[in-house]
């Protein structure tokens, strides 16, 4: 039963949220799936935050490597769920948080800058990465090397500014114009290919799920 | 002396510079720096001149480290935020499509713009958030916000207070409830633009204050995408334009328009049309240059438009150290010496 349960579990819910989708007359059974869906996720919620609760404690206790991140972990997951949930500082219940309180202060003042800077730290190790790692093996890594080229000053006036002398009748050797054009051809059909090739796939293992074909989620025993 | 203690001092020394310079303007020491026309030019020059330098060092085969280009792009950064030189910016169909998506609503239609990125992608989606709600202030329009991410919330908040500072006004002039309301954050990705496709109010009991559905003015009469004009998706991820477009586009026929992230704009360049036969995206704004792009249409100049300048400077540094290093490898008989460098 330890199988047989959860297998008949997926196959039903697998062709009722087909049919939902296809067949009017089951449309609110879709309606239905989707907030079992939320029920499920406030769940998730309570899980993720309680198993990174439990895995930095567990770092901390044990002085393993690095153990002294946890720290500064917990107390800012703790200090914002305390912030955010209490409202500290706000004038009352009903407050909006992202106005007041203590919970807009660290956000603006904490979580914004950090999350910026992280994100800024990508155009040093891209700009490295490239000097290091970018050169023209061969015919493809050229091509591909030429158009990063052309992507990158197209996507800045300074390509505008290098070829914007170009006659009208040669206006889509315009740099930006380029830009576009690679954007919008060769990457637009690279990316329908993925997309295609990844629904075709997403298709066939949903297939292979409801039909209990594909049974690797239900654990090792699951024969 | 040791690379290690260089970096720190040099750290120091950046660190006492950005407290001097962001105290003395919080007390009215100075006024902001600003390089003239004559002192920028002296430094581009400067910098292309140490490249040369750099590409000459390299063909003697005495290649440059990571350090180095981390310098370059510091520099390439921070300094055109200290000068003042005017560049063009060419509007895309793309970004037009936007814009005239705004164009075409009449005064009191309603807007749904959902925010779904965090402070990491917010440098980029921040700017173009400020410029749209400007836009729909301008033009009398309804703002319904949400966030299929946890944090778009707290953005939709600030970019309305930073635009409406830019704009003078106060929140009597743009009424909360009336004029615009924050849904807050609701999970569920995908599921939540199914859901309310058939209803709002079943997604959404209350705004991000607590306030019920129903004692809203501006969305009391909202049941579904039918009673939405517009929709603008700014997204840095999953969930975000695609779900929007699968969801929101495919089954309910919302019009979207989208702005995104410059890593995630190719992924749904699929969703764009062409001249001939219009897609399921009006409009798609991609990047800082989308950003900037925008904030040109809506008159709105803001931090887009500034960091263009850095962007341009960015790329050039990495292009002209891509180029190095090619000169290094193919002087250095295809064997790359900056490998693990």
């Amino acid at each position: 039963m330890r199988r047989e349960i959860p297998l008949i579990i997926t196959i039903s819910v697998g062709f009722l949220a087909i049919l939902s989708f296809f067949s009017p007359p089951f449309e609110p059974l879709g309606e239905d799936f989707t907030l079992f869906f939320d029920i499920i996720a406030v769940f998730a919620f309570f899980l993720g935050g309680g198993n990174l609760m439990r895995v930095h404690i567990d770092k901390l206790i044990k002085r393993k490597k690095d153990w002294g991140f946890s720290i500064v972990t917990l107390v800012g997951f703790l200090v914002m769920l305390v912030a955010g949930l209490g409202k500290i500082g706000a004038e009352s219940i009903t407050s909006d948080i992202t106005r007041e309180g203590l919970f807009s202060t660290l956000y603006y003042n904490v979580h914004l800058p950090l999350g910026s800077t992280m994100y800024a730290l990508l155009a040093f190790f891209v700009a490295s990465a490239s000097y290091r790692a970018f050169r023209a093996k061969n015919r493809e890594a050229t091509v591909l090397l030429i158009a990063a080229f052309i992507i990158l000053l197209g996507s800045t006036p300074i390509g505008q500014m290098l070829t914007n002398w170009m006659p009208e009748g040669m206006s889509i050797l315009e740099i930006p114009n380029l830009a576009v054009w690679i954007m919008s051809s060769p990457n637009l059909a690279g990316q329908r290919a993925i997309m295609i090739g990844i629904g075709l796939g997403v298709v066939s293992m949903s297939l292979r799920l409801i039909l209990g074909i594909e049974r690797t989620y239900l654990g090792k025993d699951s024969g | 002396m040791k690379t290690r203690t260089i970096e720190m001092i040099v750290l120091a020394l950046l660190v006492i510079s950005s407290v001097w310079a962001y105290v003395g303007k919080i007390n009215g020491w100075h006024h902001g720096f600003v390089f003239s026309s004559s002192v920028s030019l002296v430094i581009m020059i400067l910098l292309a001149l140490s490249l040369v330098w750099i590409l000459i060092r390299t063909l003697q085969d005495k290649l440059v480290g990571r350090r180095i280009v981390f310098l370059y792009i510091g520099v390439a950064l921070s300094l055109p935020l200290f000068m003042s030189i005017d560049q063009p910016i060419k509007v895309s169909d793309e970004v037009r499509g936007v814009y005239q998506g705004l164009v075409d609503l009449q005064p009191g239609s309603k807007v749904l713009i959902s925010f779904d990125y965090d402070p990491a992608s917010a440098p980029e989606l921040q700017p173009m958030a400020e410029a749209i709600l400007g836009e729909c202030i301008e033009r009398d329009l309804d703002m319904i916000v949400l966030g299929l991410w946890p944090m778009g919330p707290q953005q939709a908040t600030m970019a309305l207070d930073s635009v409406m500072s830019r704009m003078g006004l106060t929140e009597q002039d743009v009424v909360y409830g009336e004029d615009f309301v924050n849904l807050g954050y609701q999970a569920g990705g995908e599921f939540v633009i199914q859901r309310m496709g058939s209803s709002f109010e079943s997604m959404f009991k209350s705004d991000f204050r607590g306030t019920p559905y129903q004692d809203l003015p501006i969305i009391k009469n909202v049941k579904n995408f039918s009673n939405i004009d517009y929709s603008v998706n700014l997204s840095a991820g999953f969930p975000g334009t695609v779900e929007w477009v699968q969801v929101g586009v495919d089954r309910f026929g919302i019009k979207l328009g989208a702005g995104n992230t410059a890593v995630q704009a190719p992924t749904v360049y699929p969703y764009m049309g062409t001249l001939e036969k219009p897609g399921q995206l009006v409009g798609l704004m991609g990047g800082m240059s989308g950003a900037a792009e925008i904030e040109k249409l809506t008159n709105l100049k803001g931090k887009a438009t500034l960091f263009m300048l850095s962007q341009s400077f960015a790329h050039v540094i990495v292009i002209a150290f891509i180029i190095i290093g090619n000169v290094a490898y193919f002087r250095g008989g295809r064997k790359s010496k900056l490998k693990g460098e």
